[in-house]
């Protein structure tokens, strides 16, 4: 039964007509009244309707959207479609609605459900102009990989309910609203469709996002059986560390003395355990295998000094039972033999919000975000800051950072290995050893760099990427769901705030990373750890045994974005390492830049503690087991003693000259902990400001660096190289930024590049009233006013 | 001993002028020498040149920043005329004298604990310096930034030992303890009452005594008829009226006016009667293909029994007819319509839209001066002495700052929407027109005006909306005053500066000026050391001779304008910008209220790398020119060229941003 009354079908008619009613109004010149008098009858009509009968009235739909259906192409439009993609089903005549303003307008097209997407093919022909720039090859602005689908909502006129999947049987709902896990917000009316259309599509989409799958499923399978890539193109140089060398790599760059173990490499050891790892010199074989790996320190990093970082998955330790105590003990000596026999551990499940906690809050968070209306936007305009510290989101990200940076004062002040732990080991040990590594090494903030790092903490580190995302919405999964991986991507957005040009890459690489978690093409994200890819793989693979299946990874950046977009990632300001170069002033000391970054007293070398001395004092102080957190109580509720001591590591670094290849801490206090904008605001269109935001400053750094190269060129002609010593500013423009000096910054918006303001109407967005005025002094909302007030000129 | 090789010798050699090349090491902190002899082209050495500018500002010297060695040679002359071997230290700008000095003085600071040192009270400022000489650690106060001086307890840090609080206009409040036995000393206190509110007690303004010379006069920035002339002014629609030139006809309105070209002096006389305090409606911008204008004014006088003038409404009617795209007037009121009614009961008012043919009247809802006092005062202990961590927003979000930000910028948008978009001339008033009104249109005419955003034309802004058409400085600041109590003050300058620090954070290339410049202009809101903000309008700068016996602000800034400028400045000639007035884009300006905390400064400015890439530029740029040059030749001397590479950012001057 359909759930039309009169009045909606009244509007039909005439938005079949208005064709016809339009080319009549235009020969009698006074359109616009015309116009007005049908937009009337048809608020008239559809007033009815409860809190949004004022925006509704309008129009339902605008002149010209419905004019475009004059020639109505009715060929089945498809999108283009991926190798591998099918189609599942497909509603015609839906209408999408622009969410720029109350008036509800859309644009009618194709919806479509695919193994891959969701998918809107608008009508219209695309005007397609300056979307080019960044398009993403995979889908486009009106997709939606079915993974990204977050949440489902149906809505009647003014109530909407969640759909949960299951509960959908015959009945489905006039308005379809998405909210995707990149944020955007999609809502669709199927009442113009045919019933059986809209009655398959709305099931389809409800089924093929919110009903429990399994991983085969996944569009990555049937994608990477249908596409071929190549090897060498695989790999780049992206230290990938699925190989003893990668690791050996690693350690010898670090000047790490550890013990690489690769026995694992078929997983004979456990499945659970990563392929390849590296843990203490002093840890036995017979010791790997003991508790599936759990109390097993991992190596992370070392640190210039010898004392190096090591994570594990604690063992749940059982009052009465010895064992365990024993073989922690002697993990733990292990960790102290790696350097001058110090050693902290750090159970980061007593200190830090759990995984619960982050999803917990992070929903909380998201929902500022996911806008349906502009009213209802301006609304949560005023309790804006207030919601903030509510959801707890940025305090979270505070407490990872300042954990990082406790660590870092062990490592880098007191000189003393350190052993973070957690049940699992591979939630926030990962966040915590990728922050401290990004907080110390300068390698891990360049691009190639970072990729390698989140290869090795987070890919190999056996972060469970497909519990933590639950792409296969299994009922028994939804425990485990949480943005761990984000955190931590905020962390490092945090961090590159602070110091921008210490990051080779750009703030809207970070952000197409959060989103590529959400496309179910990359290996990278789609298993809990090394046993698990490996396996399934293989047991995918269309081939003998011997080649599991080939899969692209993220960091193949070519399969989503073109080189001129891909070029968008790097930091144009980014200062680069200085070329040590000896003809340089005395004054001028490369080599021990990182040193100086540092409080002198840190370098002051420990008493040394030679091989022959008692060690059982030594032991003693390491049973002992010194904990660097005194925070046992609550995280928020600061002992004092523990962000004083981090408050002076601060301070104490922060009067030293800056250098961006040296130590970096980030500033916790109130105000320097932000919201990442680019992030979490860039589909909304009220709050895109037009010719600004930090792209502004974007094309006119590439405008210089444009120039600076010009005049290289120019001086290369009369055979001359610059023999300036200047640091930061090498030269390594690129195309981009000639895209982006081409256009002007005034033509760019907050939202560059993932949103073009198309239709560019120069129109300020104004609160939509008095209401919010009269909320500031606390008067009552005297809703009366709203009409005078709502907005200068909105219908002229 | 070591010097530096670079920009000492250039800077004047006026005694008590602190070099500024001084201030790098207060950023380094290094008590080494190693870091500060860093040479400019050297990353660190640049860096730090750089650094200072931004900073010098946002802190005053918290840290140590006069290095014993230029010390000793800045002072000397000093010195002959004082036996006081700690007092050659005290920096003086020119017509500053020592009036008290207390040693054994403890500063309770909040960020590191007590610290001992010398407190020494000149006509200009408060300057404390701790014992220890290798990194001195300095803290100084413009004695006109100080709201008032208080005795607090301090009997833990022992007997006959008296606490002061000196409770600042720029958000902060340091605490000294000192011993009181000492009586050949005169009280430190009183000496520093005393200076500290000179007007309660009988002296001039340090801005009469301040005897510095600079290169550029900044009294001749603004020149009314020029700036009108540049907005196409006179037309055959207004004219440049000199009917106020003696101030008879309003005496809080500036000597010049511009009124429509049509008006008859009789009616003119009846409009002035019937605004308040003869504040009559006066442009104040016309756009150059509309001309559709800004109008300012105040509140008709027409009371509770909704009194008419006709000659008022046939005003009105005139300057709606002077733009011929529209027949419409919007009048922006930027009072809460609920106050506004309150207002007839006290014979003030608002134009009724039925006496008054095609006017729409709009209310923007702003709170009165009391309302953002209050809220400027809740920020403060926010953000003074520490923050919170994990409440911060909450804590910002019950001052309600950004709030009345925000509904500014929203106010403020409107009208420049209505005039860009709507071609309409719009009238803005509030009670008197000389608070809400100037921080409306001079943000308007910020959006509209591409001029107002470079450097030269802020200034002009400033002189001609705030200063010239007489917001009340001095009521509102309390220049020299010691009544801080006085219901008069409000920070709505500060909030005006406040808006436009969002609208460059919003648009970081539209602005040629950058942070420095408004952090300084606030600086000197209140030191009292420029006679820019002094008086409360332009009849009492005459009466006073401002222009002759006090030096402008904009002659220090303009004299060294690099300082001031904004590295990524574009300029985006006849664009109009639209602010988002949604405070999920508004931010608290940590730069300015949070600056005194050490942990929020940053340790290298972001704009750091352009400076150097621009640096760069200039360096290749020279070289191509060179090699131009010697085309013909051979090019044997360019390897040379990269010896003699210069600071990107140089020039000698004095700084006045806090530290003097």
């Amino acid at each position: 039964m359909r759930m039309f009354d009169g009045r909606v079908l009244l509007k039909q008619v005439i938005l079949l007509f208005w064709p016809l009613i339009s080319t009549w109004v235009q020969g009698a010149e006074k359109i616009d009244s015309c116009q007005l008098q049908v937009l009337e009858m048809l608020s008239s009509l559809g007033s009815a309707g409860g809190k949004s009968a004022k925006p509704s009235f309008v129009s339902y739909v605008t002149p010209e959207e419905i004019k475009s259906e004059k020639e109505p192409s009715r060929k089945e439009k498809h999108p283009d479609l991926l190798p591998g993609e099918v189609v599942f089903c497909s509603a015609s005549t839906v209408l999408k609605y622009t969410q720029d303003d109350l008036s509800q307008r859309g644009v009618f097209g194709v919806l479509l459900c695919t193994n891959f997407r969701v998918s809107f093919v608008s009508d219209e022909e695309p005007t397609e102009e300056m979307g080019q720039l960044f398009k993403n090859k995979l889908y486009g602005e009106n997709d939606i990989p079915l993974s990204c689908v977050d949440n489902i909502y149906g809505g009647s006129e003014d109530k909407r309910k969640l759909i949960t999947g299951g509960l959908v049987k015959n009945k489905y709902p006039s308005k379809m609203i998405i909210h995707c896990k990149d944020l955007r917000v999609f809502q669709f009316s199927l009442s113009f469709s045919k019933e059986e259309d809209a009655k398959k599509i709305f099931q389809g989409i409800v089924h093929h996002c919110l009903e429990p799958k399994s991983l085969r499923c996944l569009f990555a399978f049937s994608y990477c059986e249908n596409t071929s890539y190549p090897e060498a193109q695989r790999k780049k140089q992206t230290v990938m560390f699925d190989s003893v060398e990668d690791w050996t790599q690693d350690m010898k760059r670090t000047k790490g003395n550890c013990r690489v173990v690769s026995e694992n490499s078929n997983f004979e050891l456990s499945p659970k355990l990563p392929q390849y790892f590296i843990v203490p010199k002093n840890v036995s074989d017979e010791d790997l295998t003991k508790y599936q790996g759990k109390g097993l320190p991992m190596w992370c990093w070392s640190h210039h000094s010898g004392c190096a970082l090591f994570k594990t998955a604690s063992i749940p330790l059982v009052q009465e039972d010895n064992v365990p105590q024993t073989y922690m003990e002697k993990m733990l000596t292990a960790v102290a033999h790696n350097h001058l026999y110090s050693v902290k551990t750090e159970d980061l499940s007593d200190t830090l919000p759990t995984v619960q906690d982050i999803l917990l809050s992070y929903n909380k968070f998201k929902q500022f975000f996911l806008i349906d209306n502009t009213t209802e936007f301006w609304m949560s305009d005023m309790k804006w800051f207030s919601s903030l510290d509510n959801c707890g989101w940025l305090d979270i990200i505070r407490q990872c950072l300042q954990k990082a940076v406790e660590v870092v004062e062990s490592l880098e002040k007191e000189n003393t290995n350190v052993l973070i732990m957690e049940e699992g080991g591979s939630d926030l040990c990962c966040v915590v050893s990728s922050l401290v590594q990004l907080m110390l090494d300068p390698y891990y903030r360049t691009l190639l760099g970072f990729q390698s790092l989140v290869q090795k903490e987070w890919v190999a580190g056996g972060h469970a990427f497909l519990d933590r995302s639950n792409h296969l919405h299994l009922k028994d999964k939804v425990e485990s769901q949480s943005p761990v991986f984000l955190l931590f991507l905020e962390c490092v957005w945090q961090l590159q705030q602070q110091h921008g040009p210490a990051f080779q890459f750009s703030e809207t690489y970070l952000t197409v990373l959060s989103d590529s978690v959400h496309v179910p093409v990359f290996t990278t994200f789609l298993f809990n750890n090394d046993g698990h890819r490996d396996s399934l793989l293989r047991a995918e693979s269309p081939h003998t045994q011997r080649s599991p299946l080939n899969c692209p990874t993220v960091w193949d950046w070519s399969v989503q974005f073109d080189c001129k977009a891909q070029d968008l990632f790097t930091n144009p300001l980014y200062t680069e390492k200085p070329k040590q170069d000896t003809s340089v002033r005395k004054s001028y000391r490369p080599r021990h830049l990182r040193q100086l970054s540092l409080p002198s007293s840190a370098f002051k070398t420990p008493p040394k503690k030679g091989f022959f001395k008692d060690e059982a004092d030594n032991l003693k102080k390491i049973l002992g087991v010194k904990r660097l957190s005194r925070w046992m109580l609550s995280p928020s509720s600061d002992s004092p003693q523990t962000s004083s001591s981090v408050r002076e590591f601060y301070e104490a670094w922060q009067t030293k000259p800056l250098d961006y290849h040296g130590l970096l801490l980030p500033c916790l206090d109130g105000p320097s902990i932000r919201v990442w904008m680019q992030r979490y605001l860039r589909w909304i269109h009220d709050v895109q400001i037009l010719g600004g935001g930090p792209v502004a400053m974007l094309s006119k750094v590439s405008e210089i660096l444009g120039e600076v190269q010009e005049l290289q060129r120019q001086l290369d002609r009369h055979g001359c190289t610059l023999t300036s010593n200047h640091k930061g500013a090498r030269p390594r423009a690129k195309t981009a930024a000639a895209v982006i000096a081409a256009r002007s910054s005034v033509r760019l918006s907050s939202s560059f590049p993932f949103v073009t303001s198309r239709n560019w109407a120069f129109k300020p967005a104004i609160p939509t009233s008095l209401l919010q005025s009269l909320m500031v002094t606390g008067m009552p909302g005297n809703l009366a006013d709203r009409e005078d007030d709502g907005g200068p000129e909105s219908l002229v | 001993m070591e010097k530096h090789s670079v920009g000492g010798g250039d800077s004047p050699a006026l005694p008590g002028v602190p070099n500024r090349n001084n201030q790098p090491r207060a950023l380094a902190n290094s008590g080494s020498t190693q870091a500060s002899v860093e040479t400019l082209d050297s990353p660190t050495g640049s860096h730090v040149e750089w650094c200072k500018q931004l900073i010098a500002a946002t802190i005053s010297s918290q840290i140590s920043s006069v290095t014993p060695d230029t010390a000793s040679r800045d002072f000397k002359a000093l010195r002959d005329g004082t036996k006081q071997v700690q007092m050659d230290e005290v920096p003086l700008v020119p017509g500053e004298t020592i009036k008290a000095v207390a040693k054994d003085v403890m500063y309770i600071c909040p960020f590191t604990g007590l610290v001992t040192g010398t407190l020494t009270s000149t006509n200009y400022k408060l300057y404390f310096i701790s014992l220890e000489r290798d990194t001195p650690f300095i803290l100084d106060v413009n004695l006109g930034a100080i709201s008032r001086l208080e005795t607090i307890s301090v009997q833990s840090h022992g007997e006959n030992t008296q606490g002061m609080e000196i409770v600042c206009k720029d958000m902060r409040s340091p605490r000294f303890a000192y011993k009181k036995e000492d009586a050949s000393q005169p009280e430190i206190v009183e000496v520093l009452t005393k200076h500290t509110f000179p007007l309660s007690n009988g002296l001039p303004l340090f801005a009469f005594l301040y005897k510095e010379k600079f290169l550029v006069d900044g009294w001749k920035v603004y020149d009314p008829i020029s700036e009108y002339k540049r907005q196409g002014l006179p037309n055959e629609s207004w004219a440049i009226s000199k009917m106020n030139s003696s101030y008879e006809v309003c005496d809080t309105y500036p000597a010049l006016l511009v009124i429509p070209t049509s008006i008859k002096d009789d009616d003119l006389k009846r409009v002035v009667a019937f605004r308040a305090r003869h504040r009559i409606p006066v442009l104040s911008w016309i756009h150059p293909e509309s001309q559709a204008t800004i109008v300012r004014s105040s509140q008709p006088l027409v009371g509770p029994s909704d009194r008419r003038c006709k000659e008022d409404e046939r005003y009105l009617q005139t300057i709606m007819d002077a733009n011929a795209q529209s027949h419409k007037l919007t009048i922006f009121d930027a009072r809460q319509s609920s106050v506004a009614d309150n207002n007839k009961a006290k014979d003030g008012g608002y134009e009724s839209e039925s006496f008054y043919p095609n006017v729409e009247l709009n209310f923007l809802e702003i709170p009165n001066i009391h309302v953002m006092r209050e809220s400027l005062r809740k920020l403060k202990e926010v953000v003074y002495p520490s923050t919170d961590e994990a409440h911060w927003h909450s804590a910002v979000d019950q001052t309600h700052w950004l709030e009345y930000i925000r509904v500014l910028l929203a106010g403020a948008v409107r009208i420049a929407d209505k005039l860009e978009s709507g071609k309409t001339s719009v009238v803005v008033h509030c009670s008197d027109g000389w608070d809400r009104t100037a921080q409306l249109t001079s943000l308007a005419m910020l959006m509209l005006d591409s001029h107002y955003r470079t450097l030269r034309g802020f200034q002009v802004l400033l002189e001609k909306e705030w200063i010239s058409f007489g917001h009340k400085f001095a009521a509102r600041v309390g220049h020299g005053d010691e009544n801080h109590a006085n219901s008069e003050r409000s920070p709505l300058f500060i909030q005006f500066i406040d808006c436009v620090w969002q609208m460059t954070r919003q648009f970081p290339a539209a602005f040629e000026f950058n942070e420095l410049f408004l952090i300084t202009i606030l600086d000197h809101l209140y030191s009292c050391l420029f006679g820019t903000f002094l008086y409360n309008s332009e009849q009492e700068r005459v009466v006073n001779e401002v222009q002759t016996k006090t030096v402008s602000l904009w002659s220090y800034i303009n004299s060294q304008p690099e300082d001031f400028t904004n590295p990524f400045y574009v300029d985006y000639e006849h664009h109009v910008l639209y602010p988002l007035a949604s405070v999920r884009h508004l931010e608290l300006w940590t730069g300015y209220y949070v600056r005194w905390n050490p942990r929020m400064r940053p340790q290298m400015p972001v704009h750091q790398n352009l400076k150097e890439l621009l640096f760069l530029k200039a360096e290749l740029q020279r070289k191509v020119e060179e090699l131009q040059r010697e085309a013909s030749s051979s090019h044997g001397s360019l390897s040379s060229s990269s010896e003699h590479t210069s600071s990107p950012s140089h020039s000698g001057g004095t700084p006045l941003h806090t530290t003097v």
